[in-house]
């Protein structure tokens, strides 16, 4: 830990502008950082090999994905980056942030929509601003991806689940309006995780 | 007599019939307890007569009519009462404007106060809620009940806030009113200062802990949110072991004068002791019974049994030990319930449900009833000062409790509890018969009459006040209510998926936070513990499999008992949906009443005459039952068809799925239990009945123009042809139920039997 570089401060504070982590939570996140990385500025995506418990994760392709994915870096190309920065690491990070309540309403309204967007682009993997039934499908079979005998109910899961958030949204289904919409529509309409998650006590949280 | 003349006047005056009935049973109850005293007469005369018989062989005629009361009297008196408190339910649901203002528990109170008043007119005495009755009879029921039915995801997220409500609001709780009421106490002229510091902290003990029978009488009744739900309700079973080990205490060393560091170190002890303890209890024999349940599969009868006996087991251990048995009741519902319900039959667990929620109301109806009676059946002790400030110590510290914990939690808490939760969560603190039954125990060394006093003058005070007042301030408070959404697969997914991510999150971090532990705890569950205790291939379904054929279940049970149109068609094929774009408003189409009636008719008439022509069916598949154990066969056998036909064609979707067409929304789960495919390979659907469901209007009247029904053929369906559009798409065709389970060669047009 000793021969680790600092950032300098004025990184530190530009980076906790432009996320909003406080320094020391950056501090810590830049040590975890270079672990991963091993010394090295830039992240590929074996990094995330280093960690042995991802690797029970059924959907661990889609979180290293995540970290990769331009739409989350707010870059303008809807691909894929193979290398990102340290930056780029605590963008991804931000979204899971807890927004307190010192922010404005319109405030808060915003960050749970770019929350939501970016559960979105999880399930979206084809980055056309849709989930599409085949998506869903995938999603299902990652989930169940750990047994062994669960091809054929997947589809159907998948088709129940679509089928219900038809039900909720009806009228808007018929492919008219991207599914993005219904899908977070359907998301704020049913209380998905009763916001009470928390990753670290206090560092980062995800409130839906 | 008196029933029935209360039965005549039900509609009209229903308080009148309460009325009879309670005197009914009031003289019922007067002439049960009266005759022992004839009866024990009687049977000296029937003894002595035997007697004289043997002896001077006297001519004694036989008799034919004997009254012998005092053989049956307990379980009579018993039955009697519990019958009693169960027709009071039910005329309390009568009374429409009454259930909205009052709690029940009001009202069972106020019914077994005139009880025990009348049976104290008669000149008998009432019978007291012993302390043993209500501790190993009325209140494990209770217990268990919440215990196996606790919502173990919000409990298990606000742990840590409903231990530091339990423990340390209870603690600060009883010391508040103890020392405070000590300090009155010692004013002069009170008439108190016999009273030490030690029984005050005694009292201040029993009188603090929430009662978990009436925050669930009252809290049942009001629907607030979950999470405040589940704040106060567990507080209330958690504190359970703060009571046991205060009293303990406290009654151990009353007559102490001393207390040193010793005694409190022991007592934070035996605090650990008592709640670990009871935990461990709990868990080993909820182990135990889910073990059991793996090997039941041949005698699904006594399954339930083993549920109840297991958890009344772990009761009376923990109650040996003096251990909480409160705790362990509850964490043996919750160890035991994931591992039983994969192993009994779907009997079984309806059987479970239904008795201990019958158990736990009867309970808690008695317990009310009987809170009432005890009222008038003990002595009392008014003294003024005491009983006013302890109702007031008891609220304001509560108030000060709940608000000061607030404040610390919220800074660990993500969801802050906000002014009005709080609010809520200390109005909610309500105390009830354990205090009572606590109080009760007290040796004759405490001032006890006093204290019961003061007791029952809290509880009432509570239950009646807090009770009734609670619902119209949440709705003026306008406290979010409970959500009544079914949970949805939707939502299972989603949630499972943010589970994983977050705890994605949290190892990409390094961070070992409550996911990561949860994972982990998860992870072990799957690997070993569901291998030994789940039987057979259960053990190795993941959770959302199975949560989606618990769903299935349920919706095709709703399906078969409205007899209607679902509401949630679980898995037509999308295909359908996206194609039919006309027929959006159609998705959900519903039958006028008549409509219906008219359907069911003509399929009654004409189905039954063609049951006996079926060429080839066997047992299991015309049985109408979607209850019976083959369930999952069929369901099987209903994927399998699927899977065989992997382009998921809107031939083969339909009718084999049994899902029904999609612009109509058939019941679906009930027709595969009719037929076996049975050319499977073909490309044709396999033809299933409905007897459930009623037919489309459209289809209905193609039957009624062009079948003949008369006539020995079945049901004859021609194909929709009149409007090309909405009958465009080959499925529209498929739709026709018949009887015949032979596909013609002709599938497009007539389907014959």
């Amino acid at each position: 830990m000793g021969s680790t570089p600092s950032l300098p401060a004025w990184e530190i504070r530009n980076l906790a502008n432009t996320t909003g982590f406080t320094s020391e939570q950056i501090e810590i996140l830049h040590r975890r950082f270079l672990h991963l990385t091993d010394g090295k500025t830039t992240m590929s995506k074996d990094c995330f090999d280093n960690i042995p418990d991802l690797d029970c994760n059924p959907i661990k392709s889609r979180i290293v994905n995540a970290f990769f994915d331009g739409r989350n870096l707010g870059l303008q190309t809807s691909g894929t980056v193979d290398e990102i920065t340290f930056e780029n690491f605590l963008t991804t990070l931000s979204f899971f942030q807890h927004m307190d309540d010192n922010h404005t309403k319109e405030d808060l309204e915003y960050y749970k929509n770019e929350k939501l967007q970016f559960l979105f682009r999880m399930y979206d993997t084809n980055g056309d601003g849709k989930i599409t039934l085949e998506e869903l499908r995938e999603i299902v079979d990652e989930l169940l991806s750990k047994t062994s005998n669960a091809e054929k109910t997947s589809s159907s899961i998948a088709d129940a689940a679509m089928l219900e958030a038809a039900n909720i949204c009806v009228g808007q289904m018929i492919a008219k309006n991207p599914a993005k919409e219904q899908a977070i529509n359907f998301w704020k309409a049913k209380p998905l995780c009763p916001g009470t998650d928390s990753l670290a006590g206090g560092k980062y949280e995800l409130a839906s | 007599m008196l029933l029935m003349a209360a039965v005549a006047q039900v509609r009209v005056c229903s308080r009148i019939s309460l009325v009879c009935l309670l005197l009914g049973s009031w003289a019922l109850l007067s002439v049960c307890s009266g005759t022992p005293a004839s009866a024990s007469a009687s049977e000296a005369n029937k003894s002595d007569s035997s007697r004289s018989v043997s002896r001077n062989k006297s001519v004694k005629a036989f008799p034919v009519v004997t009254v012998d009361f005092g053989h049956v009297r307990s379980p009579f008196v018993v039955a009697l009462w519990i019958l009693l408190a169960s027709v009071l339910k039910l005329g309390f649901h009568f009374l429409p404007k009454v259930s909205t203002i009052v709690p029940e528990s009001c009202v069972l109170v106020c019914v077994g106060l005139i009880v025990g008043g009348l049976l104290k007119a008669v000149g008998e005495t009432p019978p007291i809620l012993k302390a043993d009755v209500f501790f190993f009879y009325l209140l494990p029921p209770i217990i268990l009940d919440a215990g196996y039915f606790l919502p173990t995801r919000p409990f298990s997220e606000n742990l840590g806030t409903i231990l530091s409500f339990a423990v340390l609001g209870t603690l600060w709780n009883a010391a508040f009113v103890g020392l405070l009421l000590f300090a009155v106490c010692q004013i002069q002229g009170s008439g108190l200062q016999h009273i030490t510091l030690l029984p005050n902290l005694l009292f201040g003990s029993i009188i603090s802990a929430v009662d978990p029978v009436a925050v669930l009488a009252v809290f049942e009744e009001i629907h607030i949110n979950e999470l405040l739900h589940i704040l106060v309700f567990g507080e209330s079973l958690l504190n359970d072991a703060v009571t046991v080990v205060l009293y303990h205490l406290l009654e151990e060393y009353a007559s102490d004068p001393e207390i040193g560091a010793k005694e409190i170190i022991l007592g934070i002890l035996s605090f650990f002791v008592v709640a670990l303890g009871g935990i461990f209890v709990g868990i080993f024999y909820g182990l135990i019974a889910a073990f059991t349940s793996r090997f039941t599969s041949r005698i699904r009868v006594i399954e339930p049994l083993f549920v109840f006996l297991y958890s009344y087991m772990a009761y009376l251990c923990s109650e040996i030990f003096h251990l909480s048995g409160i705790m362990a009741l509850i964490s043996c519902g919750v160890i035991m319930r994931p591992y039983v319900e994969a192993n009994i039959s779907h009997k079984s667990h309806t059987t479970i449900k239904y008795f201990l929620k019958m158990w736990s109301s009867v309970s808690e109806t008695l317990i009310f009833i009987f809170l009432g009676v005890s009222t008038l059946a003990g002595q009392h002790e008014w003294n003024w000062i005491f009983i006013s400030c302890t109702v007031m110590f008891c609220l304001i510290g509560r108030v000060l409790g709940v608000l000061g914990l607030t404040l610390i939690l919220n800074r660990f808490r993500i969801v802050k509890l906000t002014p009005k939760d709080q609010f809520i969560i200390s109005y909610g603190g309500l105390r009830g018969a354990i205090a009572f039954s606590l109080g009760y125990l007290l040796r004759e060394s405490f001032p006890r009459t006093l204290f019961l006093t003061a007791i029952i003058t809290v509880i009432f005070f509570t239950v009646f006040v807090q009770g009734m007042t609670i619902r119209p301030l949440v709705e003026l408070l306008a406290v979010k209510k409970k959500q009544d959404s079914k949970r949805s697969i939707n939502e299972e997914i989603h949630t499972q998926f943010l589970d994983h991510l977050l705890t994605g999150i949290e190892d990409v971090c390094g961070h070992y936070g409550h996911h990561h532990w949860k994972d982990k705890l998860n992870r072990f569950n799957k690997k070993y513990v569901k291998k030994c205790l789940i039987s057979g291939e259960r053990s190795k379904e993941p959770q959302l499999i199975a949560f989606y054929h618990k769903m299935e279940m349920k919706n095709a049970i709703e399906m078969v008992v409205s007899g209607g149109l679902p509401k949630l068609p679980s898995s037509v094929s999308i295909q359908h949906v996206q194609r039919k774009d006309t027929l959006t408003e159609r998705l959900l189409p519903t039958l006028t009443k008549e409509r219906e009636e008219e359907v069911r008719k003509i399929l009654r008439e004409n189905l039954q005459k063609t049951r006996q022509r079926l060429r080839s069916y066997n047992r299991h598949t015309l049985i109408a039952d979607p209850y019976e154990d083959q369930w999952n066969q069929i369901l099987l056998k209903r994927q399998r068809l699927r899977s065989l036909d992997p382009r998921g064609s809107t031939y083969l979707t339909v009718p084999t799925a049994g899902r029904g067409s999609p612009p109509e929304q058939k019941p679906a789960e009930s027709d595969a239990t009719y037929f076996e495919p049975r050319d499977p390979t073909s490309d044709l659907p396999s033809i299933t009945v409905d007897l459930a469901s009623p037919f489309s209007s459209e289809s209905v009247e193609t039957q009624n123009k062009g079948a003949v029904p008369g006539e020995d053929k079945g049901i004859v369906f021609s194909a929709k042809n009149p409007t090309n559009d909405e009958n465009g798409s080959p499925n529209q065709r498929m739709q026709r139920f018949v009887s015949d389970p032979g596909p013609d060669n002709k599938p497009n047009d007539h389907f014959q039997s």
